[in-house]
């Protein structure tokens, strides 16, 4: 059996405003490394609220998070983003590239702010990510040159950097047509079966959820298969 | 934490609005020069003020005066009792100052002092053909006179050394001079209080700006005025005493009348109302200036709480991927100081101009005849507070909205699309 590298304990999420409403309630799964899972559900079920909870950016819960064996609970704002740095790629719908940077400082970005490796070596390694997306010629371009799949891709390879134990993406073929989204589908099965790469997706869209490894299905803030 | 990054990223931000950015530059940059200008300017001013009083007047002045003495006979023999004296009146005494000589000997040992002028004041009558004009002839030592209160400046015909090297000589007041239509060269004629008539001749012409004093009084040289009043050598009616910390005047002179037995007036006892004045103008400049730099203050405030609209999901996607809280504290407080600082720097490079400007504008003022242009005072101090505000202000007005930017919470930005 693989090694664990994500595990929620109960995990219960209350929504305060504008009355108090329970949108996750006991949420207990793990993910092993190399899984490729997706999270489906109809809008409202709380996937998306869960899954900004086990990206460590939302930390109003009740329960445990376990990220790589180091329950998250109790660390700092600081240390989170330290986390969500080196551990965590994200990959939302909307490709939330920085237009005031080139496609290759946008990839390079995470890796300088980890700093394990000099800026030259960040850049190779953002090169290789470019190359392995096939949008190593559109490096030097800004963001807003791109289209909108080309402009997802530059996303997915900002999510790897730093090589993260798992990469999040939030409906990240929501925003794309029918010929992207197979192409960023096609990216991130690559990534699972040919660089062991985990993945936790959100999406409603079942066609594509159907084909990955495993299947989450929420309803109600619980989850009811997988 | 990797500042180098940091700054990169703060700098790219800048640069993507670099229009906007400019313009919160330019108002840092007017406001600094405004206050670097309009304080040279008032400082300036102020001391071309407050050098029409000090320049002229000693800051402490030795002299006797006419008044009753304070101590009577009576107390002296009946010591234990309260003594009722009426009508007692000033004693018939000489005006002089007794052992003149030996006081300035002293004072001139004294570290206390800069410098130390003698003087002595005559009542005269002008006398054009059958009129007499009364007016006041001051005896100077020339030299010490000009030394300490720039004697030069006001004699604005024939040469004020002239007073001393020509005996019999007098420099008239221009209104003076005017009346009795005398020229340079000319001999005017003077009676003395004792009746005697005496001729001198008019070396130069003196303006004080004060029409009051210009049309009586003259200048003579300490012996020819003592020839007039037909007195001894040693006679002088005035010591005035320049200090070289003019705040010390007044407990200076109150220690020089308890040793001399003289009368000492300290020039803040005769002038308070100048203090006053020179002090309610330079709050005043202060207070624009300091208000000139708060608005631009606001300017920078508005235009990053702008900017943090504009960028929020730009913060929000850097906190998604690893950066801390302080990190994008540190990258808006970078943006606003590197405004406050370019802003800062250029407004002191033309203040700086605009002071100089001003330097080169025509002043022309009747009271001030050495003065050709406005006055500006070049003090490093504006100089000084001008760039330490520029900071301090720029700094507080990115502080507050890269606290708000640091605060923003990915997740609400994220879903909120």
């Amino acid at each position: 059996m693989s090694k664990i590298i994500l595990e929620t304990k109960n995990i219960v999420k209350y929504f305060l405003e504008p009355v108090k409403v329970k949108v996750l309630d006991d949420i207990t799964f793990s993910i092993n490394e190399g899984d490729f899972v997706s999270v489906i559900g109809k809008s409202g079920c709380g996937k998306s609220t869960l899954l900004y909870i086990l990206s460590t950016m939302d930390t109003d819960y009740e329960g445990e998070l376990i990220l790589d064996g180091e329950l998250m609970h109790d660390k700092k704002e600081k240390e989170l983003a330290q986390v969500r740095n080196e551990k965590i790629g994200f990959v939302f719908q909307f490709h939330y590239l920085l237009n005031e940077f080139s496609v290759l400082k946008n990839v390079m970005l995470p890796g300088l702010k980890l700093g394990k490796y000099t800026t030259a070596e960040v850049e190779h390694r953002a090169y290789e990510k470019l190359k392995i997306l096939g949008i190593e010629n559109e490096a030097l371009k800004k963001p807003n040159q791109l289209s909108g799949g080309q402009k997802q891709r530059v996303a997915i390879a900002r999510a790897l950097i730093n090589d993260p134990i798992i990469i999040m993406g939030d409906e990240p073929t929501g925003n794309l047509d029918k010929k992207n989204s197979e192409i960023v589908f096609e990216t991130f099965k690559t990534l699972a079966e040919q660089f062991n790469q985990s993945l936790l997706i959100v999406t409603h869209d079942n066609e594509f959820a159907k084909r990955t490894h495993r299947i989450i299905e929420m309803e109600d803030g619980r989850i009811i298969t997988g | 934490m990797k500042y180098k990054l940091i700054f990169s990223i703060a700098w790219s931000l800048l640069m993507a609005r670099w229009r906007q950015t400019l313009v919160a530059a330019i108002g840092v940059t007017f406001s600094i020069t405004m206050f670097i200008g309009l304080l040279s300017f008032m400082a300036g001013l102020n001391g071309l003020l407050d050098g029409l009083i000090l320049n002229r007047t000693a800051h402490i002045r030795l002299y006797k005066e006419v008044k009753a003495s304070k101590k009577q006979p009576i107390d002296l023999a009946n010591k234990n009792s309260h003594n009722f004296i009426a009508s007692v009146k000033p004693k018939n005494e000489r005006i002089e100052i007794y052992n003149s000589a030996t006081i300035m000997q002293t004072l001139r040992q004294d570290n206390r002092v800069e410098g130390v002028a003698p003087k002595i004041t005559a009542q005269v009558f002008y006398n054009v053909g059958m009129l007499d004009l009364t007016g006041m002839i001051s005896g100077i030592d020339v030299e010490a006179e000009n030394k300490l209160f720039l004697f030069k400046d006001y004699v604005i015909a024939g040469n004020y050394i002239d007073l001393k090297n020509t005996p019999n000589s007098i420099i008239l007041g221009n209104g003076v001079a005017g009346k009795m239509l005398a020229q340079i060269g000319d001999v005017v004629q003077v009676t003395t209080s004792k009746g005697e008539r005496i001729p001198l001749k008019v070396v130069g012409l003196f303006q004080s700006g004060l029409l009051d004093i210009d049309n009586v009084q003259s200048y003579c040289s300490i012996a020819t005025t003592q020839k007039l009043l037909g007195v001894s050598t040693n006679y002088i009616t005035d010591i005035q005493i320049k200090l070289k910390d003019i705040t010390q005047a007044p407990s200076v002179a109150r220690k020089f009348e308890n040793i001399f037995e003289v009368d000492a007036l300290d020039i803040q006892t005769a002038n308070a109302q100048f203090e006053t004045g020179s002090f309610v103008r330079t709050v005043i400049s202060y207070a624009v200036g300091i208000t000139l730099l708060i608005v631009a203050g606001f300017g920078i405030y508005n235009i990053l709480n702008m900017m943090i609209y504009e960028k929020m999901d730009s913060i929000a996607i850097l906190k998604a991927v690893g950066f801390s809280g302080r990190d994008v504290n540190v990258i808006f407080v970078a943006i606003a100081s590197t405004i406050g600082l370019v802003g800062g720097f250029m407004g002191l490079v033309f203040g700086l101009g605009v002071s100089a400007l001003i330097d080169q504008v025509p002043f022309n003022t009747a009271s001030l005849p050495a003065i050709k242009t406005y006055p500006i005072s070049y003090n490093p101090a504006y100089y000084i507070i001008g760039a330490v505000f520029s900071i301090v202000t720029t700094y507080l007005a990115g502080y507050f909205p890269a606290r708000k930017a640091s605060r923003i919470d990915p997740v609400i930005i994220i879903r909120g699309k």
